[in-house]
Protein backbone atom coordinates (compact mmCIF):
# COMPACT_ATOMS: atom_id res chain seq x y z
CA UNK A 1 0.00 0.00 0.00
CA UNK A 2 1.66 3.15 -1.25
CA UNK A 3 -0.30 5.53 0.97
CA UNK A 4 0.63 3.59 4.11
CA UNK A 5 4.06 5.21 4.30
CA UNK A 6 2.46 8.59 5.01
CA UNK A 7 0.27 7.36 7.83
CA UNK A 8 1.20 8.17 11.40
CA UNK A 9 1.69 5.31 13.83
CA UNK A 10 0.74 5.33 17.48
CA UNK A 11 3.15 3.88 20.07
CA UNK A 12 0.90 0.80 20.13
CA UNK A 13 1.18 0.10 16.40
CA UNK A 14 3.56 -2.86 16.79
CA UNK A 15 1.38 -4.36 19.51
CA UNK A 16 -1.73 -4.07 17.32
CA UNK A 17 0.01 -5.84 14.45
CA UNK A 18 1.35 -8.50 16.79
CA UNK A 19 -2.20 -9.09 18.05
CA UNK A 20 -3.41 -9.61 14.48
CA UNK A 21 -5.28 -6.33 14.00
CA UNK A 22 -6.66 -5.32 10.64
CA UNK A 23 -5.16 -1.86 10.19
CA UNK A 24 -6.88 0.93 8.26
CA UNK A 25 -6.14 4.59 7.62
CA UNK A 26 -8.15 6.80 9.97
CA UNK A 27 -7.67 10.56 10.40
CA UNK A 28 -4.12 10.26 9.11
CA UNK A 29 -3.20 7.35 11.40
CA UNK A 30 -2.78 3.66 10.75
CA UNK A 31 -5.34 2.35 13.23
CA UNK A 32 -6.80 -1.05 14.16
CA UNK A 33 -10.38 -1.35 12.87
CA UNK A 34 -10.75 -4.83 14.31
CA UNK A 35 -8.81 -7.62 15.99
CA UNK A 36 -9.19 -11.36 15.30
CA UNK A 37 -12.20 -11.49 17.64
CA UNK A 38 -14.17 -9.41 15.10
CA UNK A 39 -16.42 -6.36 15.57
CA UNK A 40 -19.39 -8.27 16.99
CA UNK A 41 -17.50 -10.19 19.67
CA UNK A 42 -15.32 -7.20 20.49
CA UNK A 43 -18.45 -5.14 21.08
CA UNK A 44 -20.12 -7.80 23.25
CA UNK A 45 -16.92 -8.49 25.19
CA UNK A 46 -16.61 -4.80 26.07
CA UNK A 47 -20.17 -4.74 27.44
CA UNK A 48 -19.61 -7.99 29.38
CA UNK A 49 -16.06 -7.54 30.60
CA UNK A 50 -13.59 -4.87 29.46
CA UNK A 51 -12.15 -3.60 26.19
CA UNK A 52 -8.89 -1.77 25.60
CA UNK A 53 -8.90 0.94 22.92
CA UNK A 54 -5.99 2.87 21.42
CA UNK A 55 -7.23 6.43 20.98
CA UNK A 56 -3.84 8.07 20.62
CA UNK A 57 -4.98 9.59 17.35
CA UNK A 58 -7.09 12.01 19.35
CA UNK A 59 -5.55 15.37 20.17
CA UNK A 60 -4.26 16.06 23.66
CA UNK A 61 -3.39 19.61 24.63
CA UNK A 62 -3.03 21.87 27.63
CA UNK A 63 -4.31 25.35 28.13
CA UNK A 64 -1.87 27.05 30.48
CA UNK A 65 -2.58 30.35 32.19
CA UNK A 66 -1.66 32.10 35.43
CA UNK A 67 -4.64 30.78 37.39
CA UNK A 68 -7.83 28.80 36.86
CA UNK A 69 -10.09 31.85 36.58
CA UNK A 70 -7.99 33.27 33.72
CA UNK A 71 -7.66 30.01 31.79
CA UNK A 72 -11.30 29.09 32.26
CA UNK A 73 -12.43 32.55 31.14
CA UNK A 74 -10.31 32.22 28.00
CA UNK A 75 -11.85 28.86 27.15
CA UNK A 76 -15.35 30.12 27.92
CA UNK A 77 -15.06 32.58 25.03
CA UNK A 78 -15.12 29.53 22.69
CA UNK A 79 -17.47 27.08 24.41
CA UNK A 80 -20.95 27.28 26.02
CA UNK A 81 -20.05 25.30 29.18
CA UNK A 82 -19.25 26.51 32.65
CA UNK A 83 -15.47 26.18 32.92
CA UNK A 84 -14.98 28.72 35.69
CA UNK A 85 -16.79 26.57 38.26
CA UNK A 86 -15.22 23.31 37.08
CA UNK A 87 -13.72 21.90 40.28
CA UNK A 88 -10.19 20.51 40.58
CA UNK A 89 -10.14 16.86 39.48
CA UNK A 90 -13.33 17.19 37.43
CA UNK A 91 -13.93 16.68 33.74
CA UNK A 92 -16.57 18.20 31.48
CA UNK A 93 -17.83 17.55 27.93
CA UNK A 94 -18.10 20.65 25.79
CA UNK A 95 -18.18 21.94 22.21
CA UNK A 96 -16.20 24.55 20.31
CA UNK A 97 -18.69 26.85 18.58
CA UNK A 98 -18.45 29.08 15.52
CA UNK A 99 -20.18 32.44 15.17
CA UNK A 100 -23.40 30.72 14.07
CA UNK A 101 -23.45 28.72 17.30
CA UNK A 102 -22.58 25.60 15.30
CA UNK A 103 -20.17 22.94 16.43
CA UNK A 104 -16.54 23.06 15.29
CA UNK A 105 -15.67 20.05 17.46
CA UNK A 106 -16.69 18.31 20.65
CA UNK A 107 -14.12 17.79 23.35
CA UNK A 108 -13.37 16.80 26.93
CA UNK A 109 -11.87 19.30 29.34
CA UNK A 110 -10.38 18.38 32.69
CA UNK A 111 -9.03 20.47 35.50
CA UNK A 112 -6.05 18.94 37.30
CA UNK A 113 -6.43 17.96 40.92
CA UNK A 114 -3.18 19.41 42.28
CA UNK A 115 -3.04 23.04 43.39
CA UNK A 116 0.38 23.46 41.74
CA UNK A 117 -1.36 22.81 38.41
CA UNK A 118 -3.81 25.66 38.97
CA UNK A 119 -4.37 27.50 35.71
CA UNK A 120 -4.01 24.37 33.56
CA UNK A 121 -6.84 22.65 31.68
CA UNK A 122 -6.36 19.44 29.74
CA UNK A 123 -8.21 19.13 26.42
CA UNK A 124 -8.92 15.99 24.40
CA UNK A 125 -10.21 16.76 20.89
CA UNK A 126 -11.15 14.71 17.85
CA UNK A 127 -8.35 13.39 15.64
CA UNK A 128 -9.74 14.72 12.37
CA UNK A 129 -10.39 18.16 13.89
CA UNK A 130 -7.30 18.74 15.96
CA UNK A 131 -5.27 21.00 13.64
CA UNK A 132 -8.24 23.28 13.01
CA UNK A 133 -9.21 23.29 16.70
CA UNK A 134 -5.70 24.27 17.77
CA UNK A 135 -5.61 27.10 15.25
CA UNK A 136 -8.96 28.46 16.45
CA UNK A 137 -8.14 28.08 20.13
CA UNK A 138 -4.66 29.61 19.83
CA UNK A 139 -6.04 32.59 17.90
CA UNK A 140 -8.64 33.30 20.58
CA UNK A 141 -6.39 33.15 23.63
CA UNK A 142 -5.25 36.22 25.54
CA UNK A 143 -1.51 36.93 25.89
CA UNK A 144 -1.24 35.19 29.26
CA UNK A 145 -2.87 31.88 28.28
CA UNK A 146 -1.00 29.47 26.03
CA UNK A 147 -1.99 26.35 24.14
CA UNK A 148 0.52 23.54 24.57
CA UNK A 149 -0.04 20.71 22.14
CA UNK A 150 0.94 17.34 23.57
CA UNK A 151 2.73 15.18 21.00
CA UNK A 152 4.60 12.77 23.25
CA UNK A 153 1.79 10.97 25.00
CA UNK A 154 -0.43 8.06 24.06
CA UNK A 155 -4.10 7.84 25.01
CA UNK A 156 -5.79 4.53 25.71
CA UNK A 157 -9.23 3.72 27.04
CA UNK A 158 -10.33 0.76 29.11
CA UNK A 159 -14.10 0.39 29.06
CA UNK A 160 -16.59 -2.09 30.42
CA UNK A 161 -18.07 -3.38 33.68
CA UNK A 162 -14.77 -5.03 34.70
CA UNK A 163 -12.56 -2.07 33.74
CA UNK A 164 -12.47 -0.68 37.28
CA UNK A 165 -11.45 -3.92 39.00
CA UNK A 166 -8.66 -4.54 36.49
CA UNK A 167 -7.47 -0.93 36.67
CA UNK A 168 -7.40 -1.07 40.49
CA UNK A 169 -4.84 -3.91 40.39
CA UNK A 170 -2.33 -1.55 38.77
CA UNK A 171 -3.47 1.82 40.11
CA UNK A 172 -5.45 1.35 43.35
CA UNK A 173 -6.42 5.02 43.56
CA UNK A 174 -8.37 4.69 40.31
CA UNK A 175 -11.12 3.00 42.32
CA UNK A 176 -11.76 6.22 44.24
CA UNK A 177 -12.62 8.17 41.10
CA UNK A 178 -16.20 8.87 40.07
CA UNK A 179 -17.59 9.38 36.57
CA UNK A 180 -16.12 12.49 34.93
CA UNK A 181 -13.28 12.81 37.42
CA UNK A 182 -9.66 13.14 36.38
CA UNK A 183 -6.40 12.76 38.29
CA UNK A 184 -2.79 11.64 38.03
CA UNK A 185 -2.17 8.01 38.93
CA UNK A 186 0.81 5.74 39.36
CA UNK A 187 0.10 2.76 37.13
CA UNK A 188 2.63 0.05 38.08
CA UNK A 189 4.97 2.92 38.90
CA UNK A 190 4.33 4.76 35.61
CA UNK A 191 2.96 8.30 35.98
CA UNK A 192 -0.25 8.62 33.98
CA UNK A 193 -3.26 10.95 33.92
CA UNK A 194 -6.60 9.17 33.99
CA UNK A 195 -10.19 10.26 33.68
CA UNK A 196 -13.16 8.07 34.52
CA UNK A 197 -15.02 8.52 31.24
CA UNK A 198 -15.14 7.15 27.73
CA UNK A 199 -17.12 6.66 24.57
CA UNK A 200 -18.98 3.39 25.05
CA UNK A 201 -21.65 4.12 27.66
CA UNK A 202 -19.79 1.82 30.05
CA UNK A 203 -17.80 2.54 33.16
CA UNK A 204 -14.10 2.92 32.43
CA UNK A 205 -11.10 5.16 32.08
CA UNK A 206 -9.17 7.09 29.50
CA UNK A 207 -5.48 7.10 30.33
CA UNK A 208 -2.88 9.54 29.03
CA UNK A 209 0.54 7.90 29.12
CA UNK A 210 4.06 9.01 28.16
CA UNK A 211 4.51 7.49 24.68
CA UNK A 212 7.43 5.30 25.72
CA UNK A 213 5.42 3.64 28.48
CA UNK A 214 2.19 3.11 26.52
CA UNK A 215 2.98 -0.42 25.44
CA UNK A 216 3.86 -1.45 29.00
CA UNK A 217 0.52 -0.13 30.29
CA UNK A 218 -1.45 -1.72 27.44
CA UNK A 219 0.30 -5.07 27.89
CA UNK A 220 -0.25 -5.02 31.64
CA UNK A 221 -4.00 -4.50 31.09
CA UNK A 222 -4.21 -7.04 28.26
CA UNK A 223 -2.43 -9.68 30.35
CA UNK A 224 -5.66 -9.89 32.33
CA UNK A 225 -8.13 -12.30 30.76
CA UNK A 226 -10.92 -9.86 31.55
CA UNK A 227 -9.47 -7.46 28.94
CA UNK A 228 -9.35 -7.72 25.14
CA UNK A 229 -8.02 -5.33 22.50
CA UNK A 230 -10.86 -3.59 20.65
CA UNK A 231 -10.77 -1.83 17.27
CA UNK A 232 -12.44 1.25 15.86
CA UNK A 233 -15.28 -0.82 14.39
CA UNK A 234 -16.64 -1.85 17.78
CA UNK A 235 -15.82 1.58 19.20
CA UNK A 236 -18.32 2.98 16.70
CA UNK A 237 -21.09 0.44 17.37
CA UNK A 238 -20.61 0.88 21.14
CA UNK A 239 -20.90 4.66 21.00
CA UNK A 240 -23.90 4.44 18.67
CA UNK A 241 -25.80 2.19 21.09
CA UNK A 242 -24.84 4.61 23.87
CA UNK A 243 -26.46 7.43 21.85
CA UNK A 244 -23.19 9.38 21.71
CA UNK A 245 -22.48 11.72 18.80
CA UNK A 246 -19.74 11.12 16.28
CA UNK A 247 -18.35 14.49 15.22
CA UNK A 248 -18.59 15.17 11.50
CA UNK A 249 -21.61 12.87 11.25
CA UNK A 250 -24.15 13.48 14.03
CA UNK A 251 -22.97 17.00 14.83
CA UNK A 252 -20.96 19.34 12.65
CA UNK A 253 -20.45 22.94 11.56
CA UNK A 254 -24.10 23.14 10.50
CA UNK A 255 -25.65 22.04 13.79
CA UNK A 256 -25.93 23.83 17.11
CA UNK A 257 -25.87 22.07 20.50
CA UNK A 258 -29.64 22.60 20.66
CA UNK A 259 -30.30 20.94 17.29
CA UNK A 260 -27.79 18.23 18.20
CA UNK A 261 -29.70 17.57 21.43
CA UNK A 262 -26.61 17.94 23.58
CA UNK A 263 -27.66 20.93 25.64
CA UNK A 264 -26.49 19.03 28.73
CA UNK A 265 -23.06 20.47 27.88
CA UNK A 266 -24.41 23.97 28.60
CA UNK A 267 -24.71 24.91 32.25
CA UNK A 268 -27.17 27.42 33.69
CA UNK A 269 -24.99 30.52 33.85
CA UNK A 270 -23.92 30.16 30.21
CA UNK A 271 -27.45 29.37 29.02
CA UNK A 272 -28.72 32.52 30.66
CA UNK A 273 -25.93 34.80 29.49
CA UNK A 274 -25.40 33.45 25.97
CA UNK A 275 -21.87 34.83 26.19
CA UNK A 276 -20.28 32.48 23.65
CA UNK A 277 -19.96 32.36 19.84
CA UNK A 278 -23.39 32.31 18.25
CA UNK A 279 -24.90 32.86 21.69
CA UNK A 280 -27.81 34.94 20.47
CA UNK A 281 -28.92 32.24 18.04
CA UNK A 282 -28.47 29.43 20.55
CA UNK A 283 -30.44 31.32 23.21
CA UNK A 284 -33.26 31.91 20.73
CA UNK A 285 -33.31 28.19 19.92
CA UNK A 286 -33.38 27.32 23.62
CA UNK A 287 -36.38 29.57 24.10
CA UNK A 288 -38.31 28.84 20.91
CA UNK A 289 -37.11 25.43 19.80
CA UNK A 290 -35.38 24.50 16.58
CA UNK A 291 -36.51 23.52 13.13
CA UNK A 292 -34.74 20.15 13.36
CA UNK A 293 -33.56 17.91 16.18
CA UNK A 294 -31.27 14.91 16.47
CA UNK A 295 -33.23 11.85 17.53
CA UNK A 296 -32.68 8.14 18.03
CA UNK A 297 -34.37 5.78 15.56
CA UNK A 298 -35.25 2.11 15.97
CA UNK A 299 -36.20 0.10 12.90
CA UNK A 300 -38.87 -2.57 12.88
CA UNK A 301 -37.01 -5.14 10.79
CA UNK A 302 -33.46 -6.42 10.76
CA UNK A 303 -32.10 -4.31 7.92
CA UNK A 304 -29.78 -1.55 9.16
CA UNK A 305 -30.21 1.99 7.84
CA UNK A 306 -26.82 3.62 7.39
CA UNK A 307 -25.60 7.20 7.29
CA UNK A 308 -27.33 9.16 4.53
CA UNK A 309 -30.56 7.13 4.47
CA UNK A 310 -33.57 9.38 3.83
CA UNK A 311 -36.15 9.82 6.58
CA UNK A 312 -39.78 10.15 5.41
CA UNK A 313 -43.21 10.48 6.93
CA UNK A 314 -45.16 7.26 6.24
CA UNK A 315 -47.52 7.62 3.33
CA UNK A 316 -45.67 10.57 1.86
CA UNK A 317 -42.71 10.81 -0.46
CA UNK A 318 -41.42 13.89 1.32
CA UNK A 319 -37.90 13.62 2.71
CA UNK A 320 -37.91 15.23 6.16
CA UNK A 321 -34.41 14.30 7.27
CA UNK A 322 -31.48 11.96 6.99
CA UNK A 323 -29.78 9.33 9.10
CA UNK A 324 -26.45 10.64 10.38
CA UNK A 325 -25.22 7.38 11.99
CA UNK A 326 -26.69 3.96 11.66
CA UNK A 327 -25.81 0.33 11.84
CA UNK A 328 -26.36 -2.82 13.78
CA UNK A 329 -26.34 -2.72 17.56
CA UNK A 330 -24.83 -6.02 18.73
CA UNK A 331 -26.02 -5.68 22.35
CA UNK A 332 -29.51 -4.71 21.27
CA UNK A 333 -29.46 -7.37 18.55
CA UNK A 334 -31.17 -4.96 16.21
CA UNK A 335 -30.38 -2.07 13.89
CA UNK A 336 -30.06 1.37 15.48
CA UNK A 337 -29.72 4.82 13.98
CA UNK A 338 -29.77 8.49 14.75
CA UNK A 339 -30.64 11.37 12.51
CA UNK A 340 -32.27 14.76 12.20
CA UNK A 341 -36.01 15.25 11.88
CA UNK A 342 -38.28 18.32 12.11
CA UNK A 343 -38.95 19.10 15.78
CA UNK A 344 -42.66 18.32 15.44
CA UNK A 345 -41.67 14.75 14.48
CA UNK A 346 -39.11 14.34 17.26
CA UNK A 347 -41.43 12.99 19.92
CA UNK A 348 -40.62 9.48 21.18
CA UNK A 349 -42.75 6.94 19.34
CA UNK A 350 -43.31 9.01 16.20
CA UNK A 351 -43.63 6.66 13.24
CA UNK A 352 -41.28 7.34 10.36
CA UNK A 353 -39.77 5.55 7.36
CA UNK A 354 -36.10 5.11 6.58
CA UNK A 355 -35.34 4.54 2.93
CA UNK A 356 -32.79 1.78 2.34
CA UNK A 357 -31.98 0.80 -1.25
CA UNK A 358 -35.23 2.30 -2.46
CA UNK A 359 -37.35 0.51 0.11
CA UNK A 360 -39.15 2.33 2.93
CA UNK A 361 -38.47 0.61 6.26
CA UNK A 362 -40.77 1.36 9.21
CA UNK A 363 -39.00 3.04 12.14
CA UNK A 364 -39.87 4.90 15.31
CA UNK A 365 -38.28 7.78 17.15
CA UNK A 366 -36.72 6.18 20.20
CA UNK A 367 -35.20 7.16 23.50
CA UNK A 368 -31.41 7.36 23.61
CA UNK A 369 -29.22 5.78 24.82
CA UNK A 370 -30.43 2.59 23.16
CA UNK A 371 -28.47 0.58 25.73
CA UNK A 372 -28.47 1.84 29.32
CA UNK A 373 -25.34 3.74 30.33
CA UNK A 374 -23.48 2.25 33.27
CA UNK A 375 -21.27 5.06 34.48
CA UNK A 376 -19.87 4.87 37.99
CA UNK A 377 -21.24 7.56 40.26
CA UNK A 378 -19.62 7.83 43.66
CA UNK A 379 -21.90 7.37 46.66
CA UNK A 380 -22.48 10.72 48.37
CA UNK B 1 -21.82 -30.64 -11.11
CA UNK B 2 -19.25 -27.93 -11.84
CA UNK B 3 -18.09 -25.17 -9.53
CA UNK B 4 -16.98 -21.72 -10.66
CA UNK B 5 -15.79 -18.56 -8.93
CA UNK B 6 -15.91 -14.82 -9.69
CA UNK B 7 -13.58 -11.92 -8.96
CA UNK B 8 -16.35 -10.57 -6.70
CA UNK B 9 -15.76 -13.58 -4.42
CA UNK B 10 -18.87 -15.49 -5.31
CA UNK B 11 -19.07 -19.21 -5.98
CA UNK B 12 -21.45 -20.93 -8.42
CA UNK B 13 -22.48 -24.55 -8.52
CA UNK B 14 -24.06 -25.56 -11.81
CA UNK B 15 -26.48 -28.50 -11.93
CA UNK B 16 -28.23 -28.78 -15.27
CA UNK B 17 -29.56 -25.29 -15.97
CA UNK B 18 -29.85 -24.29 -12.30
CA UNK B 19 -27.00 -22.33 -10.71
CA UNK B 20 -26.62 -21.99 -6.93
CA UNK B 21 -24.74 -18.83 -5.90
CA UNK B 22 -23.07 -17.87 -2.63
CA UNK B 23 -20.10 -15.94 -1.31
CA UNK B 24 -16.73 -17.51 -0.65
CA UNK B 25 -14.97 -18.29 2.60
CA UNK B 26 -12.55 -15.46 1.75
CA UNK B 27 -15.48 -13.04 1.29
CA UNK B 28 -17.06 -13.91 4.64
CA UNK B 29 -13.71 -13.54 6.41
CA UNK B 30 -13.34 -10.06 4.94
CA UNK B 31 -16.90 -9.02 5.78
CA UNK B 32 -16.84 -10.09 9.39
CA UNK B 33 -19.99 -10.86 11.36
CA UNK B 34 -22.98 -10.82 9.02
CA UNK B 35 -26.09 -9.29 10.61
CA UNK B 36 -28.47 -9.00 7.67
CA UNK B 37 -28.99 -10.49 4.21
CA UNK B 38 -31.37 -9.14 1.58
CA UNK B 39 -32.31 -11.70 -1.05
CA UNK B 40 -33.50 -11.13 -4.61
CA UNK B 41 -37.16 -11.66 -5.54
CA UNK B 42 -38.09 -14.96 -7.10
CA UNK B 43 -38.84 -14.70 -10.79
CA UNK B 44 -36.69 -11.62 -11.29
CA UNK B 45 -34.75 -11.55 -14.55
CA UNK B 46 -31.22 -10.30 -14.04
CA UNK B 47 -28.20 -9.42 -16.14
CA UNK B 48 -24.65 -10.38 -15.28
CA UNK B 49 -23.14 -7.92 -12.73
CA UNK B 50 -26.53 -6.60 -11.60
CA UNK B 51 -26.71 -6.01 -7.85
CA UNK B 52 -29.14 -8.67 -6.71
CA UNK B 53 -28.52 -9.26 -3.01
CA UNK B 54 -27.03 -7.38 -0.08
CA UNK B 55 -24.99 -8.67 2.80
CA UNK B 56 -24.45 -6.44 5.81
CA UNK B 57 -21.90 -6.71 8.58
CA UNK B 58 -21.97 -4.65 11.77
CA UNK B 59 -20.02 -1.96 9.98
CA UNK B 60 -21.06 -1.88 6.33
CA UNK B 61 -23.29 -3.12 3.52
CA UNK B 62 -21.87 -5.00 0.51
CA UNK B 63 -23.55 -5.98 -2.73
CA UNK B 64 -23.80 -9.46 -4.15
CA UNK B 65 -23.85 -9.46 -7.96
CA UNK B 66 -25.55 -11.73 -10.45
CA UNK B 67 -22.63 -13.77 -11.78
CA UNK B 68 -24.56 -14.55 -14.99
CA UNK B 69 -27.62 -13.54 -16.98
CA UNK B 70 -30.70 -15.48 -15.94
CA UNK B 71 -33.79 -15.68 -13.77
CA UNK B 72 -33.81 -15.87 -9.98
CA UNK B 73 -35.72 -18.97 -8.93
CA UNK B 74 -35.11 -19.17 -5.19
CA UNK B 75 -33.56 -17.20 -2.32
CA UNK B 76 -32.20 -18.94 0.77
CA UNK B 77 -34.74 -17.99 3.46
CA UNK B 78 -32.44 -19.47 6.13
CA UNK B 79 -30.25 -16.37 5.80
CA UNK B 80 -33.13 -14.03 6.61
CA UNK B 81 -33.55 -15.58 10.05
CA UNK B 82 -29.96 -16.61 10.62
CA UNK B 83 -27.62 -14.23 8.79
CA UNK B 84 -24.67 -15.49 10.88
CA UNK B 85 -24.83 -18.74 8.88
CA UNK B 86 -22.95 -16.83 6.18
CA UNK B 87 -19.94 -16.78 8.49
CA UNK B 88 -20.35 -20.38 9.61
CA UNK B 89 -20.92 -22.16 6.32
CA UNK B 90 -20.57 -19.74 3.39
CA UNK B 91 -19.87 -22.38 0.78
CA UNK B 92 -22.54 -24.79 1.98
CA UNK B 93 -25.79 -24.14 3.89
CA UNK B 94 -25.47 -20.37 3.46
CA UNK B 95 -25.94 -20.20 -0.31
CA UNK B 96 -27.67 -16.95 -1.33
CA UNK B 97 -29.88 -17.74 -4.31
CA UNK B 98 -30.51 -20.10 -7.19
CA UNK B 99 -30.91 -18.88 -10.74
CA UNK B 100 -31.85 -20.37 -14.05
CA UNK B 101 -28.95 -20.16 -16.45
CA UNK B 102 -29.65 -17.66 -19.25
CA UNK B 103 -26.42 -17.79 -21.20
CA UNK B 104 -24.16 -20.81 -20.64
CA UNK B 105 -21.36 -19.21 -22.67
CA UNK B 106 -20.77 -16.79 -19.77
CA UNK B 107 -19.51 -19.67 -17.63
CA UNK B 108 -16.38 -19.94 -19.73
CA UNK B 109 -15.05 -16.59 -18.48
CA UNK B 110 -15.38 -17.57 -14.78
CA UNK B 111 -12.59 -19.01 -12.64
CA UNK B 112 -12.01 -22.57 -11.55
CA UNK B 113 -11.36 -23.28 -7.88
CA UNK B 114 -7.59 -23.41 -8.54
CA UNK B 115 -7.69 -20.11 -10.46
CA UNK B 116 -9.69 -18.49 -7.68
CA UNK B 117 -7.26 -19.68 -5.01
CA UNK B 118 -4.40 -18.18 -7.03
CA UNK B 119 -6.40 -14.95 -7.44
CA UNK B 120 -7.00 -14.65 -3.68
CA UNK B 121 -3.25 -15.16 -3.08
CA UNK B 122 -2.58 -12.00 -5.09
CA UNK B 123 -4.84 -9.84 -2.89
Amino acid sequence: MAEAVDLLKTPLFDLHVELGAKMVPFAGYDMPVQFPLGVMKEHLFTRESAGLFDVTHMGQAWLVGPDHATTAAALETLVPSNMKELKPGKQRYTVLLNDNGCIIDDLMVSRPLASEDDGRLMLVVNAACKDNDYKIIAAALPENVKLEIVEDRALIAIQGPKAAEVMALHAPEAAEMGFMEARPLEFDGISVIASRSGYTGEDGYEISIPAGAAEAVAKALLADERVESIGLGARDSLRLEAGLCLYGHDIDENTTPVEGNITFCMQKRRKEAGDFPGGERVLKQLAEGTENLRVGLLLEGRAPAREGAEIRVPGTEEIVGRVTSGGYGPTLGAPVAMGYVPSNLAEIGTELELVVRGRALPAKVAEMPFVAQRYYRKPK
Amino acid sequence: MSTYFTKDHEWLKVEGDVVTVGITEFAQSQLGDVVFVELPENGKTVDQDDEVAVVESVKAASEVYAPLDGEIVEGNELLVDEPAKVNEDPEGAAWFFKMKLGNAAQLEALMSEADYKAFVETL
